[in-house]
């Protein structure tokens, strides 16, 4: 369950004949709890790919699909992580997490049970009570993956999730989403712009061209890190010191920076 | 930026514009400059006021018009919001019913609360329903026209986040476009509480029995501008109390939203 495809996928903005093209050609399956990074400059259509998926958007060619089914509307079993936390301000920690869990009609016992074991998982246990004003933009983003992870959904979308966190709280965030990917494996599109964090957390890198963008070149991560066992290492400075890693990295960096060459200049 | 004032700062300027018009007011009585007749000085009017407080003066007490006037003024206030705060968030949800009545409230909205008195009083004579339509004249566009604007300009993001966790659309309005719009419609409520405050005295003109707006018309036919003002001042005084409470509302909504300013 949760296996994304898209074929032939474009997608204009504006008038058919002279609006931007955001996406071209883009042909990507992601399978079925498989975790992969979408890295590319700015501007490139890494969002307009993830909100294809959600629903929030359709593509102008071609089809996104989950699991065989063409993606008509946003739903819970596509849950997105949004960048900006999109938390509801005038809801505490705990009805924040709890509204998609009533929306699909769990009993009231068994919410709190749910959201409680999430609460745990996450380190918020203390929080619940809390508006999303009053938590830093760390634990912040926590609620909103909680939020997501609590429905249990087919699909976890996460576009920039540690974009805003500083860099200490990242590394935090990071070490925790691997060990919640592990313990409960979910199918995952995750945008980055930090090439590190991709090769880090996914199993496979899509490179996107700049715009209008294209999918460049797919990495497989996955395979170098189940070869040079990465997951033996508890903490992420010790993986990024491998030369495995580093190799993977470096490479991806060169490949991103030659999007940046062919960019015109500003 | 003007730096900020302390409350004590603030209160001091407020009592000096006060104590100005008073002493400007009392200056135009004291050098004959205006009779009593269009004029009575300041301590006249006071003590008529307190007299009025629980004497009778066109058949009830300052405090019984207030009341009366009161009444009228929160069925046409609780009116408007009832329609309007609903109406603004579906019209900023459904493009369709923006588009159907957005152009006939456009057209009806700048016709003053007061010109609807004929009306008022060909349809429902000297009953209550008169000021009620007149004040909901006055309270309903600041209503429909804030809860409209908060539904237009909520976050894009929060409407997804809601539909992502499988809110259905007509829930999004109650539980995303409402409580996102809570800011701008309580700011909605104080123009519209002061606006259908305002038209009340227009309201009250075509009322027979009782109310602030008819203690005055009273006053004027007697000749006792001192009634007059007393009423003008009963009104003022109300009207700031609603305006405060609604205030304290909105103040302590944002605080609890950590939006505090
Ligand atoms: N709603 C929209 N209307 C018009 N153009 C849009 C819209 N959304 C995106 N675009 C355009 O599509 C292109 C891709 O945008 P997108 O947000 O997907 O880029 P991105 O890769 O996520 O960039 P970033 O890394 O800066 O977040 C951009 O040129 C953008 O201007
Ligand atoms: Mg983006």
């Amino acid at each position: 369950m949760g296996r994304i495809s898209f074929d032939d996928v474009g997608r204009v903005f504006g008038p058919s004949n002279k609006g931007v093209v955001a996406l071209q050609d883009i042909n990507l399956g992601v399978e079925d709890r498989e975790f992969v990074a979408i890295v590319g400059p700015s501007g490139c259509g890494k969002t307009t790919c993830l909100r294809l998926v959600a629903g929030f958007d359709f593509p102008s060619s071609g089809t996104v699909s989950v699991d065989g089914k063409t993606v008509r509307s946003p739903g819970p079993e596509r849950a997105v992580v949004f960048q900006q936390f999109a938390l509801f301000p005038w809801k505490t920690v705990y009805d924040n997490i709890e509204i998609g869990l009533r929306n699909q009609g769990v009993a009231r016992e068994q919410r709190r049970e749910r959201i409680g074991a999430i609460l745990d998982l996450m380190g918020l246990q203390s929080y619940a009570e809390s508006f999303p004003h009053q938590l830093s933009g760390g634990m912040q983003q926590r609620v909103a993956i909680a939020r997501a992870y609590v429905l249990d959904p087919d699909v976890l979308l996460m576009d920039e999730p540690f974009g805003a966190l500083d860099a200490q709280t990242r590394v935090v965030m990071q070490e925790e989403l691997v060990r919640l990917a592990r313990k409960n494996p979910r199918t995952v599109l995750f945008i980055t712009h930090a090439v590190e964090e991709a090769v880090y957390l996914a199993d496979r890198v899509a490179i996107m061209t700049r715009a209008p963008g294209r999918i460049k070149e797919i990495m497989d991560v996955a395979s170098v890190r189940k070869a040079e066992n990465w997951d033996s290492y508890e903490r992420i400075e010790e993986v990024m010191d491998l030369e495995s890693f580093v190799h993977m990295r470096t490479h991806i960096w060169r490949s991103l920076r030659e999007e940046k060459a062919a960019q015109p200049a500003e | 930026m003007p730096r900020s004032l302390s409350p004590g700062q603030s209160a001091l300027l407020g009592l000096i514009g006060f104590a100005a018009f008073i002493g400007f007011w009392y200056g135009l009585t004291a050098a004959g400059i205006m009779t009593r007749q269009f004029l009575p000085p300041p301590w006249e009017v006071l003590e008529r006021f307190v007299h009025l407080l629980n004497t009778r003066f066109a058949g009830a007490t300052l405090l019984q018009h207030l009341a009366a006037s009161f009444e009228r003024f929160a069925y046409g206030f609780i009116l408007a919001a009832v329609i309007g705060i609903p109406l603004g968030l579906l019209m900023g949800w459904y493009r369709l019913l923006d588009q159907i009545v957005t152009p006939i409230f456009d057209g009806l909205r700048f016709i003053a609360p007061i010109a609807w008195v004929p009306f008022a009083a060909l349809w429902f004579g000297t009953g209550i329903g008169g000021p009620i339509m007149i004040i909901f004249a006055g309270a309903f566009p600041p209503c429909l026209i804030n809860a409209y604007r908060g539904a237009k300009f909520v976050e894009p993001r929060l409407i997804e986040a809601a539909q992502m966790l499988g809110t259905p659309g007509r829930r999004v309005v109650s539980e995303v476009l409402l409580p996102a719009s809570v800011p701008s419609i309580i700011s909605g409520l104080r123009v519209s509480a002061g606006l259908g405050w305002q038209s009340l005295v227009g309201a009250e003109l075509i009322v027979a029995s009782a109310g602030v707006g008819y203690l005055m018309v009273q006053g004027q036919a007697n000749m006792s501008t001192e009634t007059v003002m007393s009423g003008m001042i009963a009104i003022g005084i109300v009207g700031l109390l609603l305006d405060m409470a609604l205030r304290a509302t909105e103040r302590a909504i944002l605080r609890r939203r950590g939006l505090e300013t």
